[in-house]
């Protein structure tokens, strides 16, 4: 059954990666309704699954690292269900459908087994787990949005832009979802670390030196950007780098985590 | 019953002669009256925009209806009326064409599509629209409609003023509230100006080399006039910068916009440089948040969109055929042919 439901997220963000693949080539492109479904009809199967290992697991089911993709890849969505169609950034589902797409089929990929718990499974550990996750998934999106404002940018740029500048949000609005995104993504981390701690999670040397470097380099680019000091370009490639080498990270940072 | 549309357009008649025969709205009641007026013709919608006078009526005796508006319209004109006329499935057809934008000047423009709307609710009014009309009418918005969705025929602007209120739009979003620079009070720099105050620029800013030429054209849009030599200061507050100086060398170079960008907090600045020789360097659009086009560009970005809207017609028309049939098949199905007339 799990599996089920995580083959059907899948199959909804194949759907939307199609679709509008599909729809761009056609000339026929409509932002909307087909792409928002499929993304929530994705986001509630892999609610579908994270509840049925919460059951197993009695605890946030972010055990292995395939659960912790399922949740990223989750909260991911989540947000783009919130903040997409608020600020009518077009495209955008089809931007995070890859992303989302790559998580859900690493996941199916990894072996499911959940490792030993080192840590007694409580509520400042689980708002710890499930706040990170979900800081990642802002900063997920926000990668997302500094991919497009690097597309639109240079569509600009070239002076002669092609069919996607016409679908494509204007690079002001994805400049402001890219800040939002950041400064939601950054408090949530900082209160995640705050129950970490609350938690006394012993934490192995690794885990801390990567988590610093992630919670500094988002603190950096917020300063950057606030003080004008990081253009709108410059905030965007930070946001989509960062994030990368968020993704690289994660399964050394998911090696060493205590649960 | 048939259906007829009688009229001229600017590929049959020049403006001259199109004002001549114009009918403004106010006069419109008593002019479709009077096309009711002649025999055999039931109902009657009248178009009259800036680039076609066109009469679409209801009419057992098409011929009949055809020579009446004529002399309707050549003794308002004084003048004999240069008509063209189609009669049922063309002029069916025609109207299908003219709705989705497809017999308009710059091809697949929307704004058309507006004043058939008008035309209709004008006529209805009147109670000058009976039922066959009623429903080509209503199919015809449907057509238009379908064709805009389904098709590429409205897309990219198509002339140097909305490609640069789109570009503005793609790089601001709302237009609202932002501030334009215009450096050499040039025509073209006017027209472009106005486009981008028609959506919502608030502000704008005129520097020449001449100060009472600036002043004049400031008071013209409703601006704030700036000595030449001061335009830099005013830098820091604009968000769109409209160039065409008569100077004989660039006056917007890397060299001098860095540090200019600087203190503006990393917001960015559209440059638009209509001017030739160009005012400003090409290398400036390398800098961050500077995003240059240049007269060459725009012109492209517009002849482009038109090279698209042209390729899409052949699905257009094809998606209007289709309605054409359908219109026919209900108007066969409600009135028994007269003499025929109802092609296939």
């Amino acid at each position: 059954m799990e599996r089920i439901a995580l083959l059907a997220s899948t199959i909804c963000y194949l759907f939307v990666f199609g679709h509008t693949l599909y729809a761009l080539g056609a000339g026929r492109f409509q932002p909307g309704r087909f792409n928002l479904l499929a993304v929530a009809l994705g986001a509630a199967s892999q609610g579908w699954y994270l509840s049925m290992r919460g059951a197993v697991e009695h605890s946030c089911p972010i055990g292995s690292l395939s659960e912790t993709l399922v949740f990223l890849s989750w909260s991911i969505a989540l947000i783009y269900l919130v903040i997409g169609p608020a600020y009518r950034l077009s495209l955008m589902g089809a931007f995070t459908a890859p992303l989302l797409l790559l998580l859900q089929i690493i996941a199916l990929l990894l072996p499911g087994d959940v490792g030993q718990a080192s840590v007694r499974p409580g509520p400042w550990v689980e708002s710890h787990a499930a706040l990170s996750l979900v800081a990642f998934g802002a900063f997920g999106l926000a990668c997302i949005a500094g991919l497009m404002f690097l597309v639109q940018e240079a569509q600009l740029k070239s002076r002669r832009p092609a069919a996607i500048f016409h679908h494509l949000p204007p690079i002001s609005a994805l400049a402001e979802a890219v800040r939002r995104l950041l400064w939601a993504g950054f408090l949530l981390l900082t209160l995640s670390f705050a129950a970490g701690w609350l938690a006394h999670i012993p934490i192995a040397g690794v885990k801390f030196w990567f988590s610093l470097l992630i919670w500094v380099l988002y603190a950096g680019l917020i300063l950057g950007a606030r003080t004008g000091l990081l253009s709108g370009r410059r905030k965007a490639l930070g946001a989509a780098l960062t994030f990368l080498l968020v993704l690289l990270l994660l399964p050394v940072i998911q090696h060493f985590s205590a649960r | 019953m048939n259906i007829l549309c009688a009229g001229l357009n600017h590929r049959t008649a020049h403006l001259d002669v199109r004002e001549r025969f114009a009918v403004r709205e106010s006069e419109m009641a008593e002019v479709l009256g009077r096309v009711r007026a002649i025999d055999g013709v039931s109902g009657a919608v009248m178009l009259s925009t800036c680039n076609r006078v066109e009469l679409y009526a209801a009419s057992l005796c098409p011929l009949r209806a055809l020579e009446g508006f004529r002399s309707i319209l050549s003794e308002r004109a004084g003048l004999e009326a240069p008509l063209y006329h189609h009669d049922t499935p063309q002029a069916v057809r025609h109207l299908f064409r003219v709705a989705s934008g497809l017999d308009s000047m710059v091809i697949g423009e929307t704004e058309i599509l507006g004043q058939v709307k008008k035309a209709y609710s004008v006529a209805s009014g009147a109670g000058a629209a009976t039922r066959p009309l009623h429903r080509l009418f209503q199919h015809a918005f449907r057509v238009a409609k379908s064709v805009r969705t389904e098709t590429q025929i409205t897309t990219g602007p198509t002339s140097v003023g909305s490609v640069a209120v789109e570009l503005a739009g793609k790089i601001f979003g709302s237009l609202e509230g932002r501030r334009v620079m215009i450096l050499g009070a040039g025509e073209i720099s006017e027209r472009t100006a106005r486009s981008l105050q028609s959506r919502g620029v608030r502000s704008v800013i005129v520097s020449n080399r001449t100060y009472e030429r600036a002043a004049a054209l400031a008071a013209e849009i409703g601006g704030m006039a700036l000595h030449f030599d001061h335009w830099e200061k005013a830098f820091a507050d604009i968000d769109i910068l409209i160039s065409s100086t008569n100077a004989p060398h660039m006056i917007l170079t890397p060299g001098k916009l860095a540090p200019l960008m600087r203190l503006r907090g990393g917001a960015p600045l559209f440059v638009i440089d209509l001017a030739v020789p160009r005012d400003a360097d090409a290398a400036i659009n390398d800098l961050d948040g500077v995003f240059l086009y240049d007269i060459d560009s725009l012109e492209q970005i517009a002849a482009e969109s038109l090279t698209v809207r042209r390729k899409e017609v052949d699905r257009c028309e094809s998606l209007i055929e289709e309605h054409v049939g359908g219109f026919i098949g209900w108007l066969r199905s409600v009135h028994a042919p007269e003499g025929g007339r109802i092609a296939s």
